[in-house]
C-alpha cells in the first residue's frame, strides 16, 4: 500500500487550537473527495500537503507520496501539484510561456515547443500558443492550468474548489476532463468542494470534515 | 451612487492641485532654458547665446561630473531594486519580514542628510567600524589617511543612496503584492517544482514591477540628482553635475548662473537619456527572462541567495540605526581619541552650544512644514473627495502627473525657479520655500492616502445619506474621523518630507531660510562632528516624533472604539 497518497493521523493546530484531523489514504488514480463548511480548514489541509502552511499553523503526523515522506520536504520537493478556483494564468506571459513555466525542465526549444503543442491539442486549443492568457474564456484558462500544472509532471494532485468559477454547463466539461486526464495519468487526486455534484462525479470516497 | 447633485465649489481642487504640482515645475524649466541660452536681465545679460554651454564644456570637470552622476545613478538604482528583489523572493511573509516590515516607514522618514551622516559616521577612516577593529586588528593607532568618505568614485555615496532607497522600494512592493495574490502565485509555482527565490522571480516579479515602475523611476532620477547625500558622501573635485550646478549657483558672481543653468540643461538630458536606456533594459531583462522561462530551469540555490538578502537587508537596517546612534553620541561626546569605541566624557555642552541656534532652525523647520502640510491635506482630501462625488478614479495619466514633480530632477528646474524670482526682481523668503515644499509633499501626501480612501466603504456614505446627511456633513463627521489614522499618517509622511527638503530651501530660499537640513548640510564640509550629530539628531526628531504621534494619537482617541483600532 506505499503507492498513491497517506495521510498518517494528520492533524493541524491554530496557534495552538486543534482545528482539524483526518487520516485517509487516495490511491492511484482514485479521487478522494474532502467536504465540509467553510472554516472547517479544507484549504489548510491543502496547505500542509504542499508544504505552504503559514508559521501560525502546525502539523503532526506523516504525508507520505508514493513511499516518500513529504512532512519535512520543502514545497518544491514534493512532486504535489494543485489547481485554485482561478486559473491564476500569469498574466505577462502568453499561453505557451505559461505552460513552458509548467513543463518539467529538460529538452531542446524545439523539443520543449512540440510538447506544449500537444498538451494544447489534448485540450482542443490547438494554436493557442501566442495567445494573451486575458484574451482566453474561463473554460479555456482552466483548460491550460491544468495542462501547465500536469506538464510539470506532478505525482499527485490536489483540487481547491477549482469548479466552482464555472457555470453549471462548462463545470461538467471541465470536471470530467480534470478527471479523465488525472486518471489517465494515474494520479491520486484529492478534491475539496462545496458541491455535491463534484463529488458525485469524482466517484470515490467522501471524508466529511464537521 | 444617489448623489447626482453638482457641487460647484469642489472642482477647484484638482484644478488647484494640478497647477500647484506643474506650475513650479514648468516655470523653473523655462527659468533655467532662457539663462541657459545667454537671457538673464538681472545681470544685465540677453541672449540668445551659446557662451554658458561653451563655458560648461570647457570646464575641465565637466565630462567626469557628467559620467559620475549616470554612473552613480544607475548603479544605486539597479543596486537598489536588485536587492529589494532579493529581500522579498527570499523572505516576503516570513516572521523575520515582518519584524522588517514594521521598521520601513520610520526608516523611510529618516532625512536623506540624518542618514548620510550616520553612515559617514560609520565608515569614516576614523568612524565606529575602524574603531571597532582597531588597533587590534589593524594595528593602527590613529586613523589611516584612506579616502574611504568622499571616494573618487563615489562608492560611498552609492551605498548612502542605497541605504534610503531600499526602504522605499520595499514599501512601494509590499503595497503592489497586496493586489495580486503573491501568496497563491508562489504556491503554484513551488507545488510545480520551483524553489522559493526562482518562483518569486519569475511568476511575482513581474507582476509587482509592473505597479512599482514609477517609484523604480522617481528612485533612478534621484539618484542622479540629489545633491544633499552627494555632498555630504560623494566625491569633491570635481563632484557630481547637480552638486556643481548648487555650487554655481550660489557663487556671488551672477554670470555663473548662466553656466549653472546649462549645467541643469544637460543634467535634464543626461536624465532623460538614462531613463530611455533604462526602458530598453526593460525589454531587454524581460525578453532574457521569458526566454528563461520557456527552458523552464528550476533554479535550486535558494539557500545562497536567501542568505544574502537576510545580510543585505540586515546590514542596511543596521547601517541605519547604529549611524542614528553615532549621531546621537557624537552629540554628547566630550573628549574621544582614537581608537576607543566610546567618549571619554558624555557632555551637555554641545547641546547648550548649538541650543538657540538649532532651535531657531527647528522652529523654521517646522513652520514650512506645518504649511506646506496643512495647503497640501486640504487639496489632497478635496481632489479626492471630488473624485469620489463625482465617481472619478485616478487614470494611469493621473498617477504619472503625480509622480512628475518627483521624477523630474530637483536641480533642473529649481535653479529656474530661482532665477525667475531674481527677475521679476521677486523676495525669496518663506512663502516661495513653502511653495516649493508643496510640489513634494502633495505627490507623497496623495500616494499615502489613497489606498485607504478608496478602502473605506461607501455603504457608510449611502446610510448617512438615506439619514439625512448632507455630502458635506458625511466627509466631515464620517469619513475624515474614521480616517483619523491614516489622514495622521499621510500628515506624518509630509511633514518628512518636508523636513527632509534641502535643496528647494536651499535655492528658493535665496539660502536665506535656515532649517535642520540646510544648516546640517552646510556642517557637512566643516567636519564638526558633535554639531553635525546635534542637528541630524534634531533633523531625524523632527521627522519620527509625529510618526509617533501618528501612532499614538488613534489609540489615544479610539480607545474606546475597537472597530477603528485596526483598520
Amino acid at each position: 500500500m506505499a503507492e498513491g497518497l497517506h495521510l498518517n493521523k494528520v492533524k493541524i493546530t491554530h496557534l495552538g487550537q486543534p482545528l482539524m484531523s483526518i487520516d485517509t489514504h487516495v490511491a492511484p488514480g482514485e479521487v478522494v473527495t474532502i467536504m465540509g463548511p467553510s472554516g472547517v480548514g479544507k484549504s489548510t489541509l491543502l496547505s500542509a500537503i504542499i508544504g505552504t502552511l503559514s508559521p501560525d499553523f502546525t502539523l503532526s503526523g506523516q504525508i507520505h507520496l508514493n513511499g516518500r515522506d513529504l512532512t519535512t520536504l520543502p514545497p518544491d520537493e514534493r512532486c504535489v501539484g494543485i489547481l485554485f478556483q482561478d486559473a491564476l494564468l500569469f498574466p505577462h506571459l502568453n499561453v505557451g510561456a505559461n505552460l513552458a513555466f509548467g513543463l518539467a525542465q529538460g529538452g531542446t526549444r524545439a523539443e520543449r515547443r512540440t510538447k506544449i503543442d500537444t498538451a494544447l491539442a489534448e485540450v482542443g486549443l490547438d494554436g493557442f500558443a501566442d495567445r494573451d492568457p486575458a484574451t482566453l474564456s474561463g473554460g479555456q484558462r482552466a483548460r491550460v492550468a491544468l495542462m501547465r500544472m500536469l506538464l510539470s509532471d506532478p505525482h499527485a494532485l490536489l483540487l481547491d474548489e477549482p469548479f466552482s468559477g464555472l457555470d453549471a454547463e462548462l463545470r461538467d466539461q471541465v470536471r470530467q476532463l480534470v478527471f479523465d486526464h488525472a486518471k489517465a495519468r494515474g494520479l491520486p487526486v484529492l478534491l475539496v468542494t462545496h458541491d455535491d455534484a463534484d463529488a458525485k462525479a469524482a466517484d470515490g470516497p467522501v471524508v466529511r470534515l464537521e | 451612487m444617489a448623489q447626482s447633485r453638482r457641487f460647484p465649489r469642489l472642482p477647484l481642487f484638482p484644478a488647484l492641485t494640478v497647477l500647484v504640482l506643474l506650475g513650479p515645475v514648468v516655470a523653473g524649466l523655462w527659468g533655467t532654458l532662457l539663462p541657459a541660452f545667454g537671457h538673464l536681465p538681472a545681470a544685465g545679460l540677453s541672449g540668445p547665446s551659446l557662451d554658458a554651454f561653451r563655458a560648461l564644456l570647457d570646464w575641465p570637470g565637466f565630462g567626469p561630473a557628467a559620467r559620475l552622476s549616470v554612473v552613480t545613478g544607475l548603479a544605486a538604482a539597479i543596486l537598489s531594486l536588485a536587492i529589494t528583489a532579493l529581500i522579498l523572493a527570499g523572505w516576503a511573509g516570513t516572521r523575520g519580514f515582518g519584524v522588517l516590515e514594521r521598521l520601513l516607514s520610520p526608516f523611510l522618514s529618516v532625512p536623506h542628510a540624518a542618514a548620510a551622516f550616520g553612515l559617514a559616521f560609520l565608515i569614516a577612516p576614523s568612524g565606529w567600524i575602524a574603531r571597532l577593529f582597531s588597533p587590534w586588528l589593524t594595528g593602527w593607532d590613529r586613523p589611516p589617511d584612506v579616502l574611504i568618505l568622499n571616494d573618487p568614485w563615489g562608492l560611498s555615496l552609492i551605498a548612502g543612496m542605497v541605504m534610503k532607497e531600499v526602504p522605499f522600494l520595499l514599501l512601494m512592493s509590499i503595497a503592489a503584492l497586496g493586489q495580486i495574490d503573491g501568496r497563491r502565485r508562489m504556491a503554484l509555482s513551488q507545488s510545480m517544482g520551483y524553489g522559493r527565490i526562482s518562483a518569486w522571480m519569475f511568476a511575482i516579479f513581474p507582476a509587482v514591477y509592473a505597479r512599482i515602475r514609477l517609484p523604480v523611476l522617481v528612485v533612478l532620477t534621484w539618484s542622479m540628482s540629489v545633491v544633499d547625500v552627494a555632498v555630504i558622501l560623494g566625491p569633491s573635485t570635481p563632484p557630481t553635475l547637480s552638486v556643481q550646478i548648487v555650487r554655481w549657483m550660489s557663487d556671488p558672481d551672477l554670470a555663473f548662473r548662466l553656466q549653472a543653468a546649462a549645467a541643469a540643461l544637460v543634467q535634464l538630458a543626461l536624465v532623460i537619456g538614462v531613463v530611455g536606456l533604462w526602458f530598453a533594459g526593460e525589454k531587454l531583462v524581460a525578453h532574457l527572462a521569458c526566454r528563461r522561462i520557456e527552458m523552464g530551469h528550476r533554479g535550486h540555490y535558494d539557500r545562497p541567495l536567501r542568505l544574502t538578502g537576510f545580510a543585505l537587508g540586515t546590514a542596511i537596517s543596521v547601517a541605519l540605526l547604529l549611524g542614528l546612534f553615532s549621531l546621537g553620541i557624537w552629540s554628547v561626546a566630550g573628549f574621544w581619541s582614537f581608537p576607543d569605541l566610546t567618549p571619554d566624557q558624555l557632555t551637555t555642552r554641545n547641546w547648550m552650544r548649538h541650543y538657540s541656534g538649532s532651535l531657531g532652525a527647528f522652529f523654521e523647520t517646522m513652520l514650512i512644514a506645518s504649511i506646506a502640510v496643512a495647503i497640501g491635506l486640504a487639496l489632497t482630501i478635496g481632489c479626492l473627495e471630488t473624485e469620489h462625488r463625482r465617481n472619478l478614479r485616478l487614470t494611469q495619466r493621473g498617477m504619472w502627473l503625480i509622480y512628475l514633480p518627483l521624477i523630474v530632477p530637483q536641480t533642473a528646474f529649481l535653479p529656474g525657479l530661482q532665477t525667475l524670482f531674481l527677475n521679476f526682481g521677486l523676495d525669496m523668503g518663506r512663502a516661495p520655500v513653502v511653495l516649493a515644499h508643496l510640489v513634494f509633499v502633495l505627490p507623497y501626501l496623495r500616494l499615502s492616502l489613497e489606498g485607504p480612501w478608496q478602502a473605506w466603504d461607501p455603504r457608510q456614505a449611502t446610510v448617512a445619506a438615506a439619514l439625512g446627511a448632507s455630502p458635506d456633513r458625511v466627509l466631515w463627521r464620517i469619513r475624515l474621523p474614521m480616517l483619523l489614522a491614516p489622514l495622521l499618517t499621510a500628515i506624518a509622511v509630509g511633514v518628512a518630507v518636508s523636513v527632509g527638503q534641502y535643496l528647494p530651501t536651499l535655492l528658493v530660499g535665496g539660502g536665506r531660510i535656515e532649517t535642520l537640513t540646510t544648516e546640517a548640510v552646510a556642517l557637512a564640509s566643516g567636519g564638526d562632528r558633535r554639531a553635525i550629530g546635534v542637528f541630524g539628531l534634531m533633523q531625524t526628531a523632527a521627522a519620527l516624533v509625529p510618526f509617533a504621534l501618528a501612532l499614538v494619537l488613534p489609540a489615544l482617541i479610539w480607545r474606546n472604539r475597537k472597530g477603528l483600532l485596526h483598520g
